[in-house]
């Protein structure tokens, strides 16, 4: 038994009578909204990037394809997101370190990456990673040299940014499919980068 | 489109499996999938654009921010989120605050040891 709450102005309860009285009206099923649930929890995720990632890490051609219209590329393996907007993806390099920040609301490239993790949607990351990227970088554990530009991307309705981290040394002998294992969604957005597998960076 | 999304073909295990933790949940409560989930159902069947919703997620979050910019109030995401639905429902004609109101109103007053 679960524990009702009785307060009709609460989200749960908003939420609840929401998706009943869209029932009601025939504009959504509950089966197909347990189906979209899952698809983000489960099959979208981070790992789409990862993929994306790896290809460019191996092949120098789409690496240039997807720098140069990152929906067309993504396409190539077959992903697509709902109302993707333009996808733009930044290469770092040992001159330049990109981050990707919506300082609006939390617009964020879902076909690749998922959903957002929570402290990117938040008003303290949305707001201070623009003024001091440096400080919120170190923060959350990122450390770059001085000569290192940071160049901060900030999402808006039309164009959602990717980062394409920089490929870790030591994993020259890696797979496609082995490197896609080791990237993970900060290094995408920028607050991280991608280690050699059995370091301790 | 939808389907575009869902059929990937990508490996889920094994050592080819791109990373699936990410460490921390998408969602804090169970409601705050539910109401992402129907909002996207919703706008699988062109009932808005997502540029609209945007668009009053991006005006609720600034509101609430300035209405709280002097003070230690905890900012839900997924309650603006609520909010700029209903809103957007009832510009569109497709759920009126009222009804919505009433409906929630009903739910409340059932009964204790309800399950459903």
């Amino acid at each position: 038994m679960s524990e009702h709450t009785h307060d009709p102005s609460s989200a749960e309860l908003r939420t609840e009578a929401l998706e009943s009285l869209l029932r009601e009206k025939g504009l959504i099923d509950s089966a197909e909204i347990d189906k979209i649930i899952r698809r983000y929890e489960e099959d979208i995720g981070p790992m789409r990037g990862a993929q994306v990632v790896a290809k460019a890490w191996t092949d120098p051609q789409f690496r240039e394809r997807l720098l140069a219209d990152g929906n067309a590329a993504i396409a190539e393996l077959g992903f697509e997101g709902p109302q993707m907007d333009r996808l733009e993806v930044k290469e770092n390099t040992d001159q330049v370190h990109n981050v990707v920040v919506c300082t609006l609301c939390s617009c964020y490239p879902w076909a690749v990456l998922g959903l957002p993790p929570s402290w990117y949607k938040e008003p303290a990351y949305r707001s201070r990673v623009v003024r001091e990227p440096r400080r919120v970088l170190h923060e959350m554990g990122l450390d770059l040299p001085e000569t290192t530009e940071v160049r901060v991307w900030d999402s808006s309705a039309e164009v959602r940014y990717m980062v394409l981290p920089q490929r870790p040394q030591g994993t020259e002998a890696m797979t496609e499919e082995e490197l896609a294992t080791i990237i993970g969604r900060d290094a995408m957005i920028g607050v991280g980068t991608v280690s050699t597998p059995g370091s301790d960076g | 489109m939808a389907e575009a999304v869902a059929e990937t073909g990508l490996p889920i295990a094994g050592p080819a499996a791109p990373p699936r933790s990410n460490g921390e949940l998408v969602f804090a409560a169970p409601w705050e999938s539910r109401l992402f989930g129907v909002t996207l159902a919703l706008l699988e069947r062109n009932l808005f654009l997502w540029r609209e919703f945007q668009h009053e997620l991006i005006e609720e979050i600034g509101a609430w921010e300035l209405a709280h910019q002097n003070e230690e109030s905890e900012f839900r995401y997924y309650e603006r989120w609520q909010t700029a639905l209903e809103i957007l429902l009832e510009q569109k004609g497709i759920c009126l605050a009222s009804e919505l109101e009433a409906h929630a109103r009903d739910f409340a007053e059932r009964p204790h040891g309800h399950d459903h």
